[in-house]
């Protein structure tokens, strides 16, 4: 088994807000992040694949096909946008680093078919990440 | 869905290598330039992992306000700008960056309590680095 990580860059702005909250809560849980007008990061996302080396090829996965599905996937959808308003999973689910991986995961799992998804990591900031290994 | 959220944080600290159970020399064979009985320093930077399912309300493992303050308060205050050697921790136990990274686990282990701690990473420079996940193997 041998493992391949990719990495790309975003940005994008969101914000926390939960509709179930009042006003008062989400701005205690969620502080500045609350703010609607709201804030950016640039993201890092590294994607890890894994699977064992094909003969002829000498690939896990042909790197060619893994950038396609990043780029539509994911930098399409969420590069200079913003996630709450443009991204129709963050319509109801908080953009949190966390929900951010595991919508990523959920959008590049089926499209990945040469190799298996096996961590998305993403940076929020260069001291803040979140890894999700597709786990219930 | 279960979620790692790691942090980075940074702080600064003196120490010296020096075990009472080997003799001098023994020590500045070993230690080599660590043993130098003065002292020197570092710029720590400590990497927290934590994990649990993801809150379906907040999206959070944790809110990074408990975290941090937890931290800054347990870890940072105690450790940043200081001389190990003086400290509790180091006072039967050489401080090692090893030493350091199992200090760092047992203290957020006891304290913390807003998610499952995984594990703690530090780097002592840029060219060494410490990873203690108590008696687990560190999840890649």
């Amino acid at each position: 088994m041998v493992y391949l990580t990719r990495k790309a860059e975003f940005s994008a702005a969101h914000y926390y807000h939960n509709p179930a909250f009042s006003a008062e809560e989400n701005r205690r849980l969620f502080g500045k992040c609350n703010n609607s007008h709201g804030h950016g990061h640039n993201y890092t996302l590294e994607v890890t694949v894994k699977g064992s080396v094909d003969p002829r090829s000498g690939f896990v996965v042909d790197l060619q096909q893994l950038k396609g599905v990043l780029q539509r996937e994911v930098l399409d959808a969420m590069d200079h946008h913003f996630l709450n308003k443009e991204v129709p999973e963050f319509f109801n689910r908080v953009p949190t680093t966390e929900n951010i991986a595991i919508t990523i995961w959920q959008r590049l799992a089926p499209k990945l078919t040469q190799a298996q998804l096996h961590r998305v990591r993403v940076y929020e900031t260069p001291d803040l990440f979140v890894d999700f290994y597709g786990e219930p | 869905m279960k979620a790692y959220l790691t942090r980075r944080y940074r702080f600064s600290a003196a120490h010296r290598l020096h075990s009472d159970q080997m003799s001098a020399a023994e020590n500045a064979v070993v230690y080599g330039k660590c043993n130098n009985p003065h002292g020197h320093g570092h710029n720590y930077m400590l990497e927290v992992t934590v994990s649990g399912s993801v809150d379906g309300a907040s999206g959070m493992v944790c809110n990074l306000a408990d975290l941090d303050g937890f931290v800054e308060q347990e870890i940072l205050e105690r450790f940043d700008h200081q001389n190990l050697n003086t400290l509790p921790e180091f006072q039967r136990a050489v401080p090692t960056t090893e030493n350091l990274c199992i200090a760092a686990y047992q203290i957020l282990e006891r304290g913390f309590r807003h998610a499952h701690l995984e594990k703690v990473r530090f780097e002592e420079t840029m060219m060494n680095s410490f990873e203690y996940a108590g008696g687990a193997e560190p999840r890649r």
